[in-house]
């Protein structure tokens, strides 16, 4: 398969890849062509992924200190994604698979756009050179068969939830799906690092991709290297059926969205007259819209953070001309400051490289959310430096934390340079909920309060520069040890004016008068034919 | 020393069969290598003339205290455990010495190939603790993976030569695997339950004992020689000593752990 697709890639690149293709088409089978085919993928290897997976594959590149998931070691032969029984070898496709589309739960990206088709086979072929496993002599291993998803309505889907619970997926992955089973602080890879049960709520981060088959595909094959075991011994030992086993895999497919989300530029403060909910599970937020917010490891200051916990939030405004309040919704599979995490603190701190000794230290902290926005309105599209400002330009922050359950205001002037605000009368009010692994936080302030020098005047019709910070405590984060953005904006929905509610009703009228008139016409013109006797059927003419 | 039993046992019965001598390298599912192998062969080794090394562990210092294991999230499991449970990786007995010992030839055998025992080898998860925690098998042999718990347990073995295997068991079920290539010790753990680990000794031949409430162990019906003898703990590392043993002669040594 892969000789196949690495052939039509290579007749399209041209002439100068034909003698590439010599290699390519026909298994090599002389010594020099061996060594020629390896060095080919040894040289793209060397370029391209040594970085991460160091030169002798061992996974212990320059950059492996800084990365969690850590780069795969190849000298083990361990896959993650295979269409083969667990402990298996995998298939060239599988490996390709991983190159083409990238692991996205880790760092590892797609290569598919970056390296040609030849010197993806070619880095494939590499790879397996790397470990003894994949001797020649070694029968090739065994594709799976798979089968295909049933059809099924809403009994297949409540089986795949039963299913869900009875084989116990949610000991590591949570009851809602959300990694935070009562095992997931102690996962461990086969190298002892700490590695998270998945988050099946957001399928846009499997490895192995989102769909129904590939997470089926999962179930049957288990993750070598990784704590994800192999359901398969269930089917062949007539514990559940092939079928039940896709039910469970459709089941962890409804717990994400149909598409990935996409993060937008402003989010949308409808303006409300029936006043603002009441706290972030007024069921008055399920009608507004949610706006992703990705976040990403602090890597500018240090100490610099390569592994934040908390991967994207959740936003939804509203306001009601007095005061904004704001939903922040994210994941985090622990409600910190919590001692069964300790362990999982302590297995990060010892991989992950720090840039300071605090990232040993075992006192407890507690979850934080930080939302940014510029301490003045700027002119113009100009905003403060995104990494908590300067000292020409200072933000204005909110900033939650988990223990004990409050909220201060604060200017920054950069990242190491927090004021929190004292003496405010009119300060940020918070309400918040933790869920089996979600925090949901209402963040509700007036619009305009009496300290404007320090306080942001929250205006309508016009975005507002918005950023936010997550910090997971169990994983170690404080400080500049965090999940940033970028900046996005909030855009206060201006009072209604009055033609707003007049033109629709005006509309509505001009075409119920149309239409009469329509209506009205063509009565007319029928009567006038039927007076004329033609053109009418005899069953109307009764 | 039960596997060991069952394959005397077994010497005068001609169902002895090869082990697969392909060198694969995978742990494979049991029972299919043992069923599949053609030429049946005798016990290669003239019981008329064999010897035996046999021995056991002592300790010397005072035992570690065993760190006792917090079960409360599987109440199943610590219901089974009256009297609390603890960590096994060090378990002394009364007589001052031992258990959990793996003791093996190492080298020294001549070129000779052994039948692969028809009985597996038997793991238990109850308790959500291995039983046994340490123990021998023959390369190709069935390893049968047993849950008693009726809760999810997933057994995963994490050698460095052999292939892995990573199987969820979430109800009372037995799996079979094997293992292809000689390797010492293949560790073994749960990631439900991460204080669950166990370590398996996996040999060519049948020279194989792990001690037990006695401390003792046994190396019968081995070819008069020169061998090197290993024993393994795993928290306390891998001793070896040198025996000849003449024909029909039994060779009693000690081996001798301290307290770290």
């Amino acid at each position: 398969m892969v000789r196949r697709k690495g052939t039509a890639s290579l007749l399209l690149a041209g002439a100068a890849a034909l003698a590439a293709l010599a290699a390519f088409a026909a298994p090599p089978n002389r010594q020099g062509d061996v060594g020629a085919d390896r060095e080919r993928g040894r040289e793209v290897y060397m370029k391209w992924c040594a970085g991460c997976h160091g030169d002798e594959g061992r996974g212990d590149g320059p950059a492996a200190e800084h990365l969690l998931p850590k780069p795969r070691d190849f000298t083990m032969a361990l896959y993650q994604v295979r269409s083969t029984a667990t402990g298996q070898l995998p298939l060239d496709e599988d490996i390709l698979r991983v190159v083409n589309e990238g692991m996205p739960g880790s760092s590892m990206p797609g290569w598919k756009a970056v390296l040609s088709g030849a010197e993806r086979a070619a880095v494939v072929r590499y790879l397996k050179t790397l470990s003894p496993d994949f001797a020649p002599a070694t029968a090739p291993p065994a594709a799976l068969s798979f089968g295909s998803a049933p059809r099924g309505g809403d009994a297949a889907a409540l089986e795949g939830r039963d299913l869900y619970r009875r084989i116990e997926c949610w000991k590591c992955h949570g009851d809602s799906g959300r990694g935070d089973g009562t095992s997931a602080p102690t996962l461990k890879d086969d190298l002892g690092n700490p590695i998270r049960a998945a988050d099946l709520t957001q399928n846009w981060t499997f490895n192995g991709g989102g769909t129904a088959p590939d997470i089926y595909r999962v179930l049957r094959t288990g993750m070598d290297g990784t704590p994800m075991p192999s359901f398969g011994d269930l089917i062949e030992g007539r514990i559940i059926t092939d079928e039940q086993l896709w039910r469970v895999a459709q089941y962890v497919r409804s717990l994400s969205p149909a598409e990935p989300p996409r993060a937008r530029d402003v989010v949308r403060a409808a303006r409300v007259e029936a006043g603002l909910p009441s706290g972030p599970d007024d069921s008055a937020w399920a009608s507004v819209e949610r706006y992703y917010y990705p976040l990403v490891g602090q890597v500018i200051v240090r100490p610099r953070w390569f592994a934040p916990m908390v991967s994207g939030l959740w936003v939804q405004a509203l306001h009601d001309g007095r005061a904004l309040a704001l939903r922040v919704t994210w994941h985090d599979p622990s409600q910190s400051p919590d001692s069964s995490w300790n362990v999982w603190r302590a297995r990060v701190a010892a991989r992950m490289g720090a840039d300071d000794s605090a990232a040993a230290d075992s006192t407890p902290l507690p979850d934080r959310l930080a939302v940014q926005f510029p301490a003045r309105l700027p002119a113009g599209l100009d905003r403060p430096y995104f990494l908590m400002g300067s000292v020409e330009e200072p933000v204005y922050l909110w900033s939650w934390e988990s223990e004990p359950r409050s909220a201060v205001e604060a200017t920054a002037r950069g990242a190491d340079r927090l004021e929190p605000l004292a003496g405010l009368t009119d300060s940020v009010a918070t309400s918040s909920t933790y869920d089996h692994g979600e925090w949901r936080v209402q963040f509700t302030r007036a619009l305009s309060t009496g300290d404007s020098t320090n306080q942001l005047e929250f205006v309508t019709g016009r975005p507002i520069p918005m950023a936010f910070y997550a910090w997971d405590g169990s994983n170690g984060e404080t400080g500049a040890r965090m999940a940033v953005g970028s900046w996005s904006a909030v855009y206060l929905a201006e009072p209604a004016r009055a033609s707003t509610y007049l033109s629709p009703a005006f509309a509505m009228l001009a075409t119920a008068g149309l239409g009469l008139t329509v209506i009205w016409r063509a009565q007319r013109h029928r009567r006038k034919t039927t007076d004329d006797g033609t053109d009418i059927g005899t069953s109307e003419a009764e | 020393m039960s596997k060991l039993g069952g394959l005397v046992a077994g010497v005068g019965l001609s169902a002895w069969v090869l082990a697969g001598t392909s060198c694969g390298g995978g742990a494979e599912r049991g029972g299919e290598s043992a069923a599949a192998a053609g030429a049946a062969v005798a016990f290669p080794v003239d019981t008329t003339s064999a010897a035996a090394i046999n021995g056991r562990v002592a300790f010397v210092g005072s035992r570690p205290a065993a760190a006792r294991i917090d079960m409360s999230e599987e109440p199943t499991c610590a219901q089974k455990h009256p009297g609390g449970a603890f960590v096994e990786a060090v378990l002394v007995n009364d007589n001052g010495t031992l258990r959990n010992v793996f003791v093996y030839v190492k080298s020294g055998l001549p070129a000779l190939t052994f039948p692969v025992p028809a009985e597996p080898v038997e793991i238990d998860q109850n308790g959500c603790v291995y039983s046994p925690r340490v123990f021998g098998i023959q390369t190709g042999q069935t390893l049968s993976i047993r849950n008693s718990d009726g809760l999810l347990h997933n057994i995963k073995a994490l050698p460095t030569t052999n292939r892995p295997f990573n199987i969820s068991q979430p109800t009372t079920m037995t799996t079979m695997r094997s293992f292809a290539t000689a390797e010492v010790m293949v560790p073994l753990e749960c990631n439900v339950h991460s204080w669950m680990n166990a370590y398996v000794g996996v040999v060519t031949h049948p020279y194989f004992s792990t001690t037990g409430a006695d401390g003792s162990f046994t190396l019968r019906r081995l070819p008069p020689g020169t061998y090197v003898v290993e024993a393994w703990h795993e928290r306390y590392g891998a001793q070896e000593q040198t025996v000849t043993v003449g024909p029909n002669e039994t060779k009693a040594i000690t081996f001798t752990f301290r307290a770290s």
